[in-house]
């Protein structure tokens, strides 16, 4: 295609996926940060599968005028982190439930919803809302993250001020079969305060979620999040992190099911000594599974660290993507970088694409990165079976070991165990 | 009990014969040991029988206690009794050894129709075991035989053995890569074993191992075949004065 021909392609979609949308109503400075991100968005132009970083992924239903219809699961199951003391805030298609949710109110937070934020004349979001996303569009741009800050009416603003006894826990619901989510977070966590997040879902038709993290100095913040259940859902999410001095944030993602996910991560590292971890762990089965992992790590700062670990198990067909970058700008000395992305290819017509990047100006760094894909271990499963364990648990037992590595990332091990029971229980409903 | 009949194997990826006609009988309570030179299909005998890839049958029957083992898969023939005891053990990261052996043990007892052991129990069965084997409680939380020594690694082996308590077991190697004291160990462990229900193959290169683990039979096996067989002396002969002298006699 001529470059003209798909600038025009680009503009005609854009305009069309725009059309029917309007900004949410709010205060001077939310309405000023919405309408600069519409901007960013139409001067991008949505993305196209001929784009650096959508080569492995096709953009096509993220970026399509409507949601697919997806049948609504039947909740059945046991609720993700259920047996976890949490502060639930619910959202059905989108939609914040104050009937659902717990009382949003918990010592060493400020909780509100974005709508109420966003209507206040004077906010601290203000410095957050669009702030990391539109600093996140460069080096490579993400326009979908752009549509949603533009577009996205509902969502939370939380302040961390101190050390919250409890996570939080975002819960997704969905009710309607064509429900076309846009949710928007913002978060900021205050000098030497903690807070952990978690987060289920994306319980929608199609997905596209936001969350903005600011951690100040000596902060921490943690984020544990699964991914189901829907086969046929799609779902684009970006968290954008700025760390400060000696600050601190892990994020691990469970994925499972679901036809497209698109999960962005951009982290930029500001302040001294800070540490940046994430992880992800991801099953896929079947040739409608297609997961991507984008990560894009900033060191702009000296003796950080930062770790990116993901794995992939894939079958009967599934595509996995991992696009992961370090760079380290001019004078982040001492950076420790370390990514590492795996697949298990349970058969010959998986596939795993993996593009690590290393992009490094300062001259006193240790930076490594690795990248495997492989079929299951034959001497390892011959040995369970000579044991008189069956073909097939040693597969998942192998299958649940090859995980456990990205499992480990998380600290907390009752959310760690959690996941790897569903993981386990993923595995056995598809003996 | 076991029953091996003219079994003749090639490699399925080449056209190679490794056993050309072996027969053997190792019924219950017996010990048998295998010797032979490098080559001489010791180790193929003991993988086609546990059910390992990479074999094809050309010839002949192995059954135990009546059953056709070739025809099963390996988790069965384990569970039908058999049991073979690694030369190498394998190394499986993020398996827990205590996971690993409650699996296989319950998966066992499912395939057999029998309950399976419940938590407390189990606990309470491999702790003894693990005990008399010196195996201590870290060894048991960490993923099987990942960082163990050769020794551990063979200790480890004969837990299992010990937990899934097999009909027929056969030992591969079992002495390589062990010093003396690790040696006594596992023999003693293995002797624990020793029933009048239960059969022993045990294959070695060195008569060393069977100063511990006393056999009933000893066979030489050369090319493929059991060439000759006798008495314990038999091994005697062997460390003394090496194969040549008996292959040169049985040729």
């Amino acid at each position: 295609m001529a470059s003209n021909a798909l600038a025009k392609r680009r503009a005609d979609e854009t305009e069309a996926r725009i059309a029917g949308l309007t900004l949410p109503e709010g205060a001077a400075w939310a309405t000023e940060a919405r309408q600069a991100a519409l901007t960013r968005v139409t001067a991008m132009g949505l993305p196209q599968k001929r784009d650096e970083y959508w080569r492995y992924t096709d953009p096509t239903s993220l970026t399509a005028d409507a949601a697919p219809t997806v049948p609504v699961m039947p909740r059945d199951e046991a609720p993700v982190f259920g047996e976890v003391e949490r502060l639930r805030i619910v959202f059905v298609d989108g939609v914040f439930d104050a009937g659902l949710s717990d009382p949003l109110k918990l010592a060493g937070l400020e909780i509100e919803t974005l709508a109420e934020a966003t209507a206040k004349d004077i906010h601290w979001a203000k410095d957050l809302l669009g702030v990391l996303e539109a600093n996140g569009q460069s080096p490579v741009p993400r326009p979908l993250a752009a549509l949603n800050t533009a577009f996205a009416s509902d969502g939370v603003a939380i302040r961390v001020v101190g050390k919250p006894v409890k996570p939080v826990a975002f819960v997704y619901l969905q009710q309607a079969e064509q429900s076309d989510v846009t949710v928007h977070h913002v978060i900021r966590v205050e000098p030497g305060a903690e807070m952990t997040l978690l987060e289920s879902g994306p319980a929608a038709a199609r997905l596209s979620k936001v969350l903005e993290v600011d951690v100040a100095d000596g902060a921490t913040f943690h984020h544990v999040r699964a991914q189901g259940r829907a086969h046929e859902r799609r779902a684009v999410t970006h968290t954008f992190a700025r760390l400060g001095a000696e600050s601190t944030f892990k994020s691990f993602t469970l994925t499972a099911n679901g036809r497209m996910t698109r999960n962005d991560c951009v982290i930029e590292l500001t302040g001294d000594d800070a540490v940046a971890h994430v992880a992800g762990a991801c099953v896929g089965d079947g040739a409608d599974f297609h997961h991507d992992d984008t990560v894009f790590i900033t060191h702009d700062a000296e003796r950080c660290e930062s770790r990116q670990v993901f794995k992939k198990v894939l079958r009967n067909g599934a595509t996995g993507v991992f696009q992961g970058k370090i760079l380290v700008k001019q004078g982040a000395q001492k950076t420790d970088g370390y990514q590492i992305s795996q697949a298990l290819l349970l058969d010959e017509d998986s596939q795993f694409l993996a593009k690590p990047e290393l992009e490094i100006y300062a001259d006193d760094v240790a930076c490594s990165h690795g990248s495997t894909s492989g079929a299951i271990d034959e001497t390892a499963l011959f040995y369970l079976r000579s044991r008189g364990v069956p073909h097939i648990e040693a597969t998942d037992l192998l299958t649940l070991a090859f995980l456990a590595e990205a499992l480990d990332e998380i600290e907390d091990s009752r959310l760690a165990d959690d996941l790897r029971d569903r993981l386990e229980a993923w595995l056995v409903r598809r003996r | 009990m076991l029953e091996i009949k003219g079994l003749k194997v090639k490699l399925e990826e080449e056209d190679k014969q490794i056993l050309k006609g072996v027969d053997l009988h190792v019924g219950p309570g017996e010990v048998h040991a295998i010797m032979g030179p490098n080559g001489s299909g010791k180790s193929t005998l003991s993988y086609v029988l546990s059910g390992r890839g990479g074999y094809e049958v050309t010839g002949g029957t192995a059954t135990l206690s009546g059953v056709d083992l070739l025809d099963l898969e390996p988790e069965e023939r384990a569970a039908e009794g058999l049991f073979l005891a690694f030369q190498y053990p394998v190394e499986i990261p993020g398996v827990g050894n205590m996971t690993f052996l409650r699996t296989a043990v319950n998966a066992q007892r499912k395939a057999r129709g029998e309950e399976e052991m419940s938590a407390a129990e189990f606990l309470k069965h491999v702790r003894a075991k693990a005990k008399e084997l010196k195996i201590d409680a870290d060894m048991l939380k960490r993923p099987v035989n990942v960082g163990f020594s050769g020794g551990e690694k063979k200790r480890n082996e004969i837990l299992q053995m010990a937990m899934l308590e097999p009909k027929m077991c056969i030992l591969d190697e079992t002495d390589s890569g062990l010093d003396v004291d690790a040696m006594k160990l596992v023999s003693e462990g293995v002797n624990a074993l020793r029933s009048p229900d239960r059969g022993f193959l045990v294959i070695t290169h060195y008569q060393r191992l069977l100063d511990h683990i006393k056999p009933d039979v000893v066979h030489i096996m050369s090319d493929g075949r059991i060439v000759k067989s006798g008495g314990p002396e038999l091994a005697l002969e062997v460390e003394n004065n090496g194969y040549a002298d008996i292959l040169a006699e049985t040729a």
